[in-house]
């Protein structure tokens, strides 16, 4: 089994198109050849997981292909960083580590990435449509693009998902070819369901760590209030595990029915999933009880959605959080920008909101409180803040996030 | 036949990335991500569900790699700083490492063989060899 290239392929690695195309697509190559692939394919768009500063090596590659003139051959989304560009001072870290982490950002904006900084490229103007060939990293926004939308992307990421945005190509394998993209595992939801935003996270949650590399499908959900409930979903299910697509039946677009998710084979096995077990995974995301004084709350993880905010907002005028506890809301810059020209967010300060963008809160040190109790309605938050963070966690609902802010401890299921 | 001979291993497999390495096995039971498992400044096992260790200069066994493409970030990290294994044996590819080795070969000329083939009968401490065979076939030995 051997990749084959064609003329253009070949021309970038022999260098036609410059040094930077040239090790892009030297070390595509090799990677093609690493997993099997026998050929490349046109991508429309990719999005790249460079940002966040994980050592020298990080900055060197980027360095390389800024040095060779190197310029993105599609349409390019940047996910978060390690700061806040848009709200200097937010973000504290020693110069040693703001140097570096803040010219990695500004690094891949010459290779001609767009500065979008969010990890909900799909909230953006260049969200992709259904059956398009991208390559994407973010595992939230990989399953979100292949399950909700429909578009075609690998689990891509560190280096290789911008050698594809140098080339315009990537390696045809895995989920970019209709054969792999059939359901393998079926998870039942048994008993009636309201479409709770916990019941999302739960079912997320579950997915992720029943799948393993199998595909799962999801029947019995009920049909979501927005698609921000089926991103909450996604997101949990690539924190527990490494999905990077699931069908549910009659919602998600190659899955109007289980014949079409399981493209008419039988499940290797059947999971079903009842009250009880939503109810433990989500128990398992705090570490706090009930009543527990709050130093914080933390949404948007993924991004706040324009959607998200118009929800949020309202609850929070209702509710008017008066004891001084912040409420961090990360969300995408042109998400933001929107909201101002809008006029929605002249009271923020009123509300305790601070908007982050750009980055968030549970990879860089955005927090003014680390030693309290943060509560969050994400379930990929609650699983990664102790650990990259240490603080402690309280799971609920936004609803509860927004009460228990107003309370100054934990409350749920307050109405 | 003696012992040492009853100890001999002999593996033809492929590369993910070639190269040459010589070291001591270290055979972990479970797949480790280097993302979160890995102290790249000191090539430490950080993951607590290893029993610990150290990876640099290491013929590192396992059947696959494990987790986020971070890892791809961390080995490269690791083989920069001299602190990653002297080479990599999987059971099966795994392409998350191939790109952090691929990518530290490009960066820093450093070559960091990764190796699929057999992996049974290797244990801890064996003193493993990498070498290059015909065809572009890795050969794994016991020496």
């Amino acid at each position: 089994m051997m990749l084959k290239l064609t003329a253009e392929d070949q021309s970038m690695l022999d260098g036609e198109h410059g040094r930077a195309v040239a090790a892009a697509m030297k070390i595509l190559v090799a990677f093609s050849n690493a997993v099997g692939a026998r050929q490349l394919l046109d991508i429309a768009g990719a999005h790249i997981d460079g940002c966040l500063y994980h050592g020298q090596a990080s900055l060197d590659f980027v360095e390389r292909l800024v040095e060779g003139g190197g310029r993105v051959r599609v349409p390019t989304t940047l996910n978060v960083g390690s700061f806040d560009l848009i709200h200097p001072g937010l973000v504290k870290m020693p110069a040693a580590q703001e140097v570096p982490a803040r010219r990695l950002m500004k690094a891949h904006l010459e290779l001609g990435c767009q500065a979008t900084f969010t990890c909900a490229p799909y909230q953006t103007r260049f969200r992709p449509a259904f059956g398009e060939q991208i390559a994407w990293g973010e595992s939230n926004a990989i399953v979100f693009a292949n399950s909700v939308i429909g578009a075609r992307t690998n689990r891509y990421g560190d280096f290789i998902d911008l050698c594809c945005a140098m080339t315009g190509r990537a390696p045809a394998w895995g989920l970019h070819l209709s054969e792999n993209r059939r359901g393998q595992l079926l998870f039942e939801l048994t008993g009636s369901f309201e479409p709770a935003d916990a019941l999302f996270v739960g079912v997320g949650l579950i997915v992720g760590q029943r799948s393993g590399d199998r595909i799962p499908v999801i029947s019995g959900l009920p049909q979501p209030r927005d698609e921000d409930q089926l991103k909450a979903l996604g997101a949990a299910a690539a924190t527990t595990g490494a999905v990077a697509l699931f069908h549910a039946v009659g919602i998600t677009p190659e899955a109007r029915s289980l014949d079409e998710a399981f493209r008419g084979m039988a499940p290797e096995a059947t999971i079903r999933i009842c009250r009880a077990d939503i109810d433990q995974a989500l128990a398992k995301l705090s570490s706090v009880p009930e009543g527990a004084p709050l130093a914080a709350v933390s949404l948007g993880t993924p991004h706040f959605s324009h959607d998200e905010w118009t929800r949020l907002l309202p609850m929070l005028r209702e509710v008017a959080p008066g004891r001084g506890i912040p409420i961090y809301v990360n969300t995408g810059r042109a998400t933001l920008k929107r909201l101002q020209d809008e006029g929605e967010l002249h009271d923020a300060e009123k509300l305790n909101l601070i908007p982050v963008t750009d980055t968030c809160t549970y990879v860089t040190s955005v927090l003014a409180r680390l030693d309290g109790v943060v509560m969050t309605n994400s379930g990929k938050w609650a699983h990664y803040a102790p650990g990259n963070i240490g603080v402690s966690v309280a799971f609920g609902d936004l609803e509860d996030c927004v009460r228990s802010a107003a309370a100054g401890h934990v409350v749920r299921g307050a109405r | 036949m003696s012992e040492q001979d009853s100890r001999a291993l002999n593996r033809v497999g492929t590369f993910q990335l070639a190269g040459e390495a010589q070291g001591s096995a270290l055979v972990l039971s479970h797949a480790l991500s280097f993302w979160g498992g890995v102290d790249a400044e000191t090539g430490d096992i950080i993951d607590r569900s290893h029993p610990g260790g150290n990876v640099a200069g290491k013929i590192l066994v396992m059947a696959s790699g494990r987790g986020s493409s971070s890892s791809s970030s961390v080995l490269a990290e690791a083989i920069r700083r001299g602190t990653a294994p002297a080479g990599i044996i999987l059971e099966w590819p795994d392409p998350i490492l191939a790109v952090g080795a691929i990518v530290a070969e490009f960066l820093y000329e450093i070559s960091m063989p990764l190796v699929v083939c057999d992996i049974s009968g290797i244990v801890s401490g064996d003193r493993i060899a990498i070498g290059l065979g015909e065809g572009d076939r890795a050969m794994v030995s016991r020496i």
